[in-house]
């Protein structure tokens, strides 16, 4: 069994960052990333916008902004810990050579951050400073030690013809990402909500799952899910009608509400001029590059658009945080990234834009340090680690299922979150019905899912557990909260209430929610 | 999703098959890379990115074209320019300048959120 001190597992910004802060405080690090850390995940595949504000009044009037957008729920605290550790991570990733834009004043730009770019040089640098990189390792489940605290993983080098592999830690740094149901949105679909799971077999808890209605707008063939040029698009109908954009409306709400009503709405860039265009085109590459593959000329063409889901990626819930160090609720367990609740920056209210971005930087800086130095005052335990995977990996009746069954398991999911009447405009009775759904797909997982030795296959039952899991949870946090709240939105309760609490959730075979307490703030902060 | 490997470009240097995140490809016999799983392709065209010899490409649909469609077709992409188009913006490739350096992006705030710290955010055409 290979040995670490920390243990990140993801390869997106958050596990990078997680990683380079650990062996930074001198842990020994590994990393195992599903697919290739620094082409996984969001990140990689798009742009970063960051939360990034200098000190001073700017900053503070920044926090007070986003504080009041968020409806409750935030933490002034935590905002402003991750708005100073984003601006002085991005001093680093200036020294470590990050090609950033300069204005004419000869100051860099450093609230945006191509993905490609960034990523490859954040595993540049983990790799220079030591960390061992394990691509296509998809972690499967966690090692528990004699005490119930992590201590490893396990999964398969799906390269290697899915050999098993098990790695005893001081502490694991879950950074898996959030899970957008396999939905298609470009560089989500590694994100299946895998991470989520381990952690609640090993009894972590959950926070904010509610928050999981958001949609991106891309091409109506396409996946490209981009939003920001499309503030300065032209809306058409089907009929060649020009839609006029109330005041206070938006490009997206107007594409949603269609989504949902089944109408096909068309944009264009026409009306952007001429000196813009290039500029645009550098800033956000892949929204044009898919476009103009398909052969459309943005500004001069219409194209049909479509709302693509991207769950709890730039949704907010996740892991909750348990401590300053972005601890879990299970000791040895760390959490960073979109894996983790962005709900004590964010509310209620989407983590893209800036705020994934932001929390990506400091939450992996939080959890790597945090995970050092629980390794180091630890000590490393080998002796007695058990394997913790249950549903997907260790069916109660092994050898009965048909090879067909996770595909299943997936697309009966799907059905149940991916349509946007169902997720945008949510009401008590549906959730009812998508409750009992996913109860009897739990059932039918628990007693047949799993067991199968092709990588791919024992990788997509598991995926398939983790996606059922991630449902139930946004579901039953969904009826909790009796009221409608910034992206939560219940026909039943349309009033903003008096919930003004973040809702725990957790459990697998049984689910529960409880309101966070005063007294787990505290212990929080 | 990845719908061409172009043979007469490739140099089976392997680097697609270890940066795909989806694990869409096998080596072949031959030592061309396969695209054994297409299903699983998420079109972030990251493999066209790191590929050094800009012999693949990856249509912009979710699903797979049909037979006989230009996108498909090697020599219809090669003559639409198409083939490293991606990297070619990132400015990735020797004596490319890089594509981050002209991003823009504190220029074209979101309304609202998005383009904190850019004090000429909000910017409208």
């Amino acid at each position: 069994m290979m040995q670490t001190d920390v243990l990140v597992v993801g390869g997106g910004p958050a596990a990078t960052w997680a990683a380079e802060s650990a062996v930074t405080a001198g842990a020994r690090v590994i990393l195992v990333d599903k697919g290739y850390c620094g082409a996984s995940g969001a990140a990689a595949a798009s742009g970063n916008n960051l939360w990034y504000v200098p000190p001073g009044p700017k900053r503070e009037a920044s926090i007070r902004k986003k504080a009041d957008q968020a409806q409750g729920l935030v933490d002034q605290e935590w905002m402003e810990r991750v708005v100073s550790t984003t601006w002085d991570r991005l001093f680093d990733l200036s020294d470590w050579g990050y090609p950033f834009p300069v204005d004419d004043d000869g100051i860099q730009r450093r609230s945006s951050l191509q993905g490609p770019e960034y990523l490859r040089r954040m595993r540049r640098r983990i790799h220079r400073a030591g960390v061992q990189i394990l691509d296509h390792h998809p972690a499967l489940e966690l090692l528990i030690d004699a005490d119930g605290v992590v201590a490893g993983a396990a999964g398969i080098a799906r390269q290697d013809g899915g050999r098993r592999w098990e790695i005893a830690a001081g502490a694991v740094v879950l950074a898996t990402g959030g899970c957008a149901f396999l939905s298609g949105t470009f560089g989500t679909n590694p994100d299946t909500g895998d991470g989520h799971l381990m952690a609640a077999e090993a009894g972590a808890e959950l926070s904010g799952m509610e928050f999981s209605t958001h949609y991106g707008p891309s091409a109506a063939w396409g996946v490209h899910t981009k939003g920001r040029m499309l503030q300065f698009a032209t809306l058409y109908e089907a009929d060649g009608a020009r839609i006029d954009i109330p005041p206070g409306g938006s490009v997206r709400g107007i594409a949603m509400a269609r989504e949902i009503a089944g109408q096909q709405v068309f944009a264009s860039l026409e009306g952007v001029p001429e000196n813009l265009r290039d500029m645009m085109r550098y800033s956000q590459p892949n929204y044009f590059v898919p476009l103009e593959k398909a052969g459309i000329d943005v500004f001069r063409d219409r194209y049909p658009l479509r709302m693509v889901y991207e769950g709890t990626i730039r949704g907010t819930g996740g892991l909750r945080v348990a401590g300053p160090e972005c601890q879990t609720t299970v000791p040895g367990l760390f959490a960073a990234g979109d894996v983790a609740t962005r709900e004590l920056i964010t509310g209620g209210i989407s983590g893209g834009g800036a705020y994934n971005g932001s929390w990506a930087i400091s939450s992996g800086t939080f959890a790597g340090r945090g995970a050092a130095r629980f390794a180091a005052a630890r000590g490393l335990r080998t002796a007695e680690l058990r394997p913790d995977g249950r549903v997907g990996l260790r069916p109660e009746r092994s050898g009965t299922a048909e090879p067909e069954l996770a595909d299943e398991l997936i697309t009966a999911t799907q059905d149940r979150i991916l349509p946007p009447a169902l997720t945008v405009r949510r009401t008590g009775e549906e959730l009812l019905i998508t409750e009992k759904i996913t109860d009897g797909l739990w059932q039918t997982a628990r007693a047949e899912l799993g067991g199968r030795t092709d990588g791919r296959d024992a990788l997509r039952d598991r995926q398939a557990a983790a996606m059922i899991a991630h449902l139930r949870w946004i579901t039953a946090s969904a009826l909790y909260r009796r009221e409608s709240r910034s992206m939560h939105r219940r026909l039943d309760y349309p009033e903003l209430g008096d919930q003004n609490y973040r809702i725990v959730v957790g459990g697998l075979d049984e689910i529960w929610n409880r309101p966070e307490t005063g007294a787990d703030e505290r212990l929080a902060s | 999703m990845i719908e061409i490997v172009s043979k007469d470009r490739c140099v089976s240097c392997d680097v697609c098959i270890r940066v795909c995140p989806m694990n869409v490809f096998d080596r072949g016999a031959d030592g061309i890379p396969v695209i054994s799983r297409q299903v699983d392709c998420q079109s972030c065209f990251l493999c066209e990115a790191y590929c050094p010899t800009d012999a693949l490409y990856v249509a912009p649909f979710d699903h797979p074209v049909p037979a006989g469609s230009d996108q498909a077709d090697e020599q219809a992409q090669i003559a639409a320019g198409a083939l490293g188009s991606y990297r070619a913006v990132l400015g990735w490739g020797r004596g490319r300048r890089n594509g981050s350096r002209l991003d823009q992006n504190h220029l074209f705030g979101v309304n609202g959120v998005g383009g904190a710290g850019g004090p000429g955010s909000g910017v409208r055409p």
